[in-house]
């Protein structure tokens, strides 16, 4: 990162301007994008230093975890938080689920010309408030621009490091028949917020995503003493898509109680009429744990103590199965499958 | 939610449960096919037939309006898109379709079509209208349920004086499906398929009303039960089908008398009729050419017709070898009949159209019920 003489060209015009293709050429007009916005709002002590990279203190005993994903939305801004938020929330996340305390993000910016500056302004000043909150600040970063019609706005991905301490060990490999599975609260409710948004369906009340760092619940969660084997974030793909990810890694099977999802009515009556199924809606705030049969209620009260797991529920259990098929016992009494999702969900015709 | 869990309450549901137990002899079995890929979603979805005694068996129709739609109107649409280069829209499910070559209508937009999905056919016409340089096309496909809709828009591009708004019409009629079913080899000359009795549209039938159902429990001495979607909805209509049954009768019944009666919506079937007519034959997927079991757009509005703007010749073209949607939309077969089912064939890779929607018999086995065959 680099910096420029004060008072040496006209300041950003935020308000009106655009991304044109300078800002990402390297020179003087990427340094005061840099500067004006980047630096402006995301700073910190380390971002200061202005080098290629962020030098960071070792941590001390622990294993490190780095994680990294790319935020593509669209729209870029919806009901409950915006890409910006969302690309510091879900990176964090990734990280906490290892059972790690998150401790620094990169953010890597595309932005497409002509992208309007006041946008990326609100973006980036979404980041900055979700970092400080989170307490997991955004310590090095890069931006590049494409041309007119080659991007979406702005793609933003981020990394994050974080350190797991000694005696945990979190993996989707550890599920065991017996154990018990959680969830963190309602499902669906950040995929339905963007389709809703996206597909101009007015619903009288709106859907607001579920974004949400949820590394000071799995602290909770952590402080419970519960013995807690898996810890997942079910986000595209949704609950469903998560739980056969582990049964396969674990090589379990697992039955659901239909009755025990906690769905918010707004969601599951928007799911209703696009003929969805809210156990593949993506969430953005919501976690999926499996601890031991015996720990499942000490679980669920230090969940439900936290305000990100008001709402939180005991949704089923692991038992052996050699076809690891997630099956459900249906609010209506019958059996099913809960399949992995099968390309995108598409409403039904009839 | 309000007016839905009603239908999905599992108390009600036992006590049906119970009901049909108690009424269904122990010296007989039951056949009866649910028509519509909605009844058959809502079967496999709810585990119903885990309430069903044994000696019940529901067999799963053609109603699912994917599945029935040939390669050769895929293909046609496909065409539009690659090289004729207009926006091609249509709804959901009717993108992942296998057609010739490998290709889908999503596999196509991989390939630089422009195509869409779209959950209206009014978003189409407003599509349509904010891109005047482009030759918007509606892949309109379904039973009675969505071709009211599209008239609706073929209206709507007429009064806006829309030139570069047509319809690749496939819309298809749901007695002709079940007449072909009733004239079948398998069930009316050799008797290989047993068949009780029919669970009759819901949606289809809000449109179309009882009235054309009566004709099937007259002359082919079949039960018909009109049902709901909803999972309540068919446990109560196999429950009346079972006494119909037993009391060796064959009428129409009503079991979803709370949306359909026996006349159905005049005003949704005048639109029809005055914007659509018949078409000589069609071909389903499964069931072959079908004489007058489908509508395209009426002569004087034919500049909306796509077939005609785009001069569209319809090549046939068959199923693959092994698969068996033929079979199993006749109600022939059952998916895990199929050599294809679960191996070649999944819902990743579907190579026949019921392996496509949720709504398909065989996509609705695998997707919830595959656990029984292990």
């Amino acid at each position: 990162m680099s910096e420029v003489r004060k008072g040496y060209v006209q300041p950003l015009d935020i308000r009106h301007g655009q991304v044109d293709i300078a800002h990402g050429s390297g020179g003087r007009a990427m340094a005061q994008l840099i500067e004006e916005l980047f630096a402006r709002h995301l700073g910190n002590e380390y971002l200061a230093q202005g080098d290629d990279g962020a030098l960071l203190p070792a941590p001390g005993a622990g294993r490190l975890v780095l994680a990294t994903d790319s935020h593509v939305v669209s729209p870029l801004f919806f009901p409950g938080g915006d890409i910006g938020c969302l690309a510091v929330h879900g990176t964090i996340n990734d990280v906490a689920v290892m059972g790690a305390c998150p401790l620094w993000l990169s953010a890597s910016f595309i932005l497409e010309e002509g992208f309007k500056l006041a946008d990326l302004a609100l973006i980036v000043q979404s980041m900055a408030a979700a970092a400080k909150a989170a307490g997991v600040p955004v310590v090095t970063g890069d931006t590049k621009v494409v041309e007119r019609g080659k991007g979406d706005g702005v793609f933003i991905t981020t990394t994050g490091v974080g350190v797991v301490a000694a005696g945990m060990d979190l993996s989707g490999r550890s599920a065991r028949p017996g154990d018990s599975i959680l969830v963190s609260g309602t499902l669906g409710d950040h995929g339905m917020a963007i389709m809703a948004v996206r597909e101009s369906l007015g619903f009288a009340s709106p859907i607001v995503s579920d974004t949400a760092a949820l590394h000071g619940l799995i602290a909770a969660m952590r402080a419970s003493g519960a013995e807690i084997h898996v810890l997942r974030d079910p986000t595209r793909g949704g609950l469903a898509t998560t739980l056969n990810e582990i049964a396969r890694q674990s090589g379990v099977g697992m039955m659901l109680q239909e009755r025990a999802l906690p769905v918010n009515p707004a969601v599951a009556a928007a799911c209703e009429f696009l003929g969805l199924d809210p156990l593949y809606v993506a969430n953005e705030g919501k976690l999926v744990a499996i601890c031991s049969e015996r720990d499942a209620n000490t679980l669920l009260s230090a969940m439900r103590a936290h305000p990100l797991g008001k709402q939180a529920a005991i949704i089923g259990s692991v038992h052996a199965d050699p076809h690891h098929f997630v099956q459900m016992t249906t609010g209506f009494g019958g059996r099913r499958i809960v399949d992995w999702l099968s390309g995108d969900q598409l409403p039904r015709i009839c | 939610m309000k007016f839905i869990d009603e239908f999905r309450d599992s108390e009600l549901a036992q006590g049906l449960a119970r009901a049909i137990r108690r009424e269904a002899r122990t010296d007989r079995r039951y056949h009866f096919m649910e028509f519509c890929g909605g009844h058959t979603h809502a079967i496999s979805r709810y585990g119903v037939s885990d309430l069903l005694p044994d000696n019940v068996r529901m067999i799963h129709g053609p109603g699912c309006p994917v599945c029935v739609l040939p390669i050769g109107r895929v293909d046609q649409a496909i065409r539009l898109a690659l090289e004729a280069g207009v926006t091609l829209c249509t709804y959901g499910d009717s993108l992942r379709v296998p057609a010739s070559g490998g290709l889908s209508l999503l596999k196509a937009r991989a390939r630089g079509g422009d195509i869409r999905m779209v959950y209206s056919s009014a978003d189409v016409v407003a599509l349509a209208q904010s891109n005047p340089d482009k030759q918007v096309v509606f892949f309109a496909i379904g039973f009675e349920t969505t071709t009211p809709p599209t008239a609706v828009a073929i209206k709507q591009a007429a009064t806006l004086g829309l030139s570069n708004f047509s319809v690749l019409c496939c819309h298809v009629l749901t007695p002709s499906a079940i007449a072909s079913i009733l004239e079948s080899p398998e069930v009316r000359r050799w008797g290989t398929m047993p068949l009780d009795g029919f669970i009759g549209p819901a949606h289809v039938s809000t449109i179309i009303g009882s009235r054309p159902y009566e004709f099937f429990a007259e002359e082919y001495r079949k039960p018909v039960v009109i049902a709901g979607f909803e999972p309540l909805d068919v446990m109560q209509a196999i429950r009346m089908l079972i006494r119909q049954v037993n009391e060796r009768r064959a009428e129409v019944e009503n079991e979803f008398s709370r949306a359909v009666d026996r006349d159905g919506n005049p005003k949704a079937q005048r639109l029809v009729a005055e914007v659509f007519e018949l078409r000589k034959q069609f071909e389903w997927r499964g069931l072959n050419v079908l004489p007058y079991s489908a509508l395209r757009i009426h002569s004087h509005l034919a500049k909306f017709d796509a077939e005609k703007r785009f001069s569209l010749v319809y090549r046939p073209v068959p199923d693959h070898k092994a698969c068996a949607c033929g079979a199993i939309l006749r109600g022939v077969k059952r998916p895990q009949d199929c050599k294809l089912f679960g191996t070649v064939c999944t819902p990743e890779n579907p190579i026949g159209s019921c392996m496509v929607s949720p709504e398909g018999a065989c996509a609705a086995h695998y997707t919830y019920g595959r656990y029984k065959d292990v």
